[in-house]
């Protein structure tokens, strides 16, 4: 795979415009991403988290990467944030601040997000080191030479991820079935369902 | 330079597009609204049948007092009505009028490009939903997204066949490998296109959203002004933007019914046109759908359909290759 020229001729210290506008962009998108985590207004977290998805597909669209931008656009912008807000709606999204919108998890949260961008800047820098993509070239990530790609030799990861989806989406018609129809749900499916736990009886009714 | 002037130039006529399209179809929906209830629309403005009157209204809007209601969520709901807009201006420059390269911008993934701009549009109703701080429009907002949720995938779906068929997702690439057989062959994914598409912009008979006589208007009842006019030309301008994309996937675009393609855009001007009108025709001709019968054809009609159009767009392409 020619994915990349060789880095010859190129430095970290003369930087082109397009080096420095993803530098900036991605500046942007980890600061939306910051916001998305720590604001305490639901909905607005949500909204952040377009402002997020929309600076990755900057990036890729920056990379020459168009189709890939084109479906996480598609995707998480469309489908993913459009879900989110739906779900929000139905069931708590108060306009300003929700104190209880923290969970305890905080500190653990932390460090297994560290962890995962530790190990994926990790992976991405030891794999590509000092490849250069070049920008002047045919479009390097074009539909034809992803579907190329994809098809011709990333085809098992692939098929095992539809497996996977598949898998998914069984598991949610299962547990989004109703207890009249059919079989009874397993007992311990039961609590799942249980939205809101049963009252505690207040101070002035015992 | 000539090349910035190019771009600049491109630019400029999708820009003119976009201002001047949206008015003309909304201008001819009051007409022919009220022609085919029998009376005569707006008369006054302007001296020739009322030519002017969108002109006047936008005055109107412009004049009127920019009101954010107390309990709402300030930025986000004076935010909304430019993200319902802007997509669609920026799907325009992707969408082939003619031959010889009469597009905005030629995009690689174009047909991606379309559906993924067209479907952020959805996110300033969500947003004017929720940020009013008003139950209808909340109701109005949660409809919207259950619609986009349903809809998204059977257009997807339909457009995915014709890219199989012409072999690219590029829109001038669509064009430069269609026949004519291809209308008979996509017709029913064409249907499913233009349905969901309708129910994408909330036009009637799918406009559950913005039900006046039960949620008032829906995610948009607290707005008012420019505000209030924009999000109504966003509608507008989801019309031409469906009508062009429908004429160039499935009824071939700047392609001529004969072989006549010497009148080139023109034919995707009329098409648009034809298809808008019938657009407006359905607005004055069916009841609404209720919510569930909405959701009902969405995932027992048109996916199913959808997805056997796929079916038959690969075996005949298996077939003549």
């Amino acid at each position: 795979m020619t994915l990349a020229a060789t880095a010859a001729g190129h430095g970290f210290l003369s930087p082109t415009g397009v080096e420095i506008a993803f530098l900036l962009v991605g500046i942007a998108t980890l600061g939306a991403a910051v916001v998305t985590v720590t604001t305490r207004q639901l909905v607005h977290a949500a909204l952040w988290l377009v402002v997020t998805l929309g600076g990755v597909a900057v990036e890729y669209l920056l990379l020459t990467a168009e189709f890939i931008a084109w479906v996480q656009v598609l995707i998480y912008v469309g489908s993913v944030v459009v879900l989110l807000l739906f779900g929000l709606m139905l069931t708590k999204a108060p306009i300003g601040r929700s104190p209880d919108a923290d969970s305890g998890n905080r500190w653990a949260a932390l460090i297994v997000a560290v962890a995962a961008a530790g190990a994926l800047v990790w992976v991405v820098v030891d794999a590509f080191r000092a490849t250069w993509i070049d920008l002047d070239g045919a479009v390097q990530g074009s539909t034809q030479s992803s579907g190329r790609t994809l098809f011709q030799y990333w085809v098992l990861p692939f098929e095992a991820l539809s497996v996977l989806l598949l898998a998914a989406l069984v598991g949610a018609i299962v547990l989004s079935r109703r207890a009249g129809e059919g079989k009874a749900p397993v007992a311990g499916l039961r609590n799942v369902f249980r939205t809101s736990p049963a009252p505690a009886p207040r101070e002035d009714q015992r | 330079m000539s090349d910035t002037l190019d771009i600049a130039l491109r630019l400029l006529a999708v820009f003119v597009v976009f201002l001047v399209f949206p008015l003309v179809i909304g201008q001819t929906e009051h007409k022919v609204m009220a022609h085919m209830q029998g009376r005569l629309g707006p008369m006054y403005a302007g001296g020739f049948h009322g030519w002017a009157q969108l002109v006047a209204d936008g005055v109107k809007f412009a004049q009127k007092e920019d009101i954010v209601p107390a309990g709402a969520d300030r930025r986000i709901f004076q935010l909304a009505p430019a993200v319902a807009l802007l997509p669609y201006l920026l799907v325009l420059i992707a969408i082939p009028i003619g031959p010889h390269g009469a597009v905005g911008q030629v995009i690689d993934a174009g047909i991606f490009f379309v559906l993924a701009v067209m479907g952020v549009g959805v996110l300033g109703s969500l947003m004017a939903g929720w940020a009013s701080a008003n139950k209808f429009s909340l109701l109005g907002g949660l409809r919207t997204a259950a619609q986009l949720l349903a809809y998204e995938l059977p257009m997807l779906l339909a457009a995915a066949s014709v890219a199989m068929a012409a072999g690219t997702l590029s829109l001038p690439g669509i064009l430069e490998a269609f026949h004519w057989w291809w209308v008979p062959w996509q017709i029913v994914g064409g249907v499913v296109f233009f349905t969901a598409g309708l129910a994408e912009l909330q036009r009637p008979p799918f406009d559950m959203p913005v039900a006046d006589s039960e949620i008032i208007f829906g995610a948009y009842t607290e707005y008012t002004g420019l505000r209030f006019a924009l999000f109504l030309l966003a509608e507008y301008a989801g019309i031409v933007v469906l009508c062009a994309l429908t004429s160039v996937l499935f009824l071939g675009g700047w392609h001529g019914p004969f072989g006549l393609d010497g009148l080139g855009w023109l034919w995707t001007l009329l098409k648009t046109a034809i298809l808008a009108f019938g657009v407006i025709w359905l607005r004055v001709t069916y009841p609404r759908l209720r919510e569930d019968q909405l959701q009902k054809l969405a995932w027992t009609a048109l996916i199913p359909l959808a997805l056997a159009q796929i079916a038959l767009t690969g075996v005949v392409k298996v077939v003549i290759s």
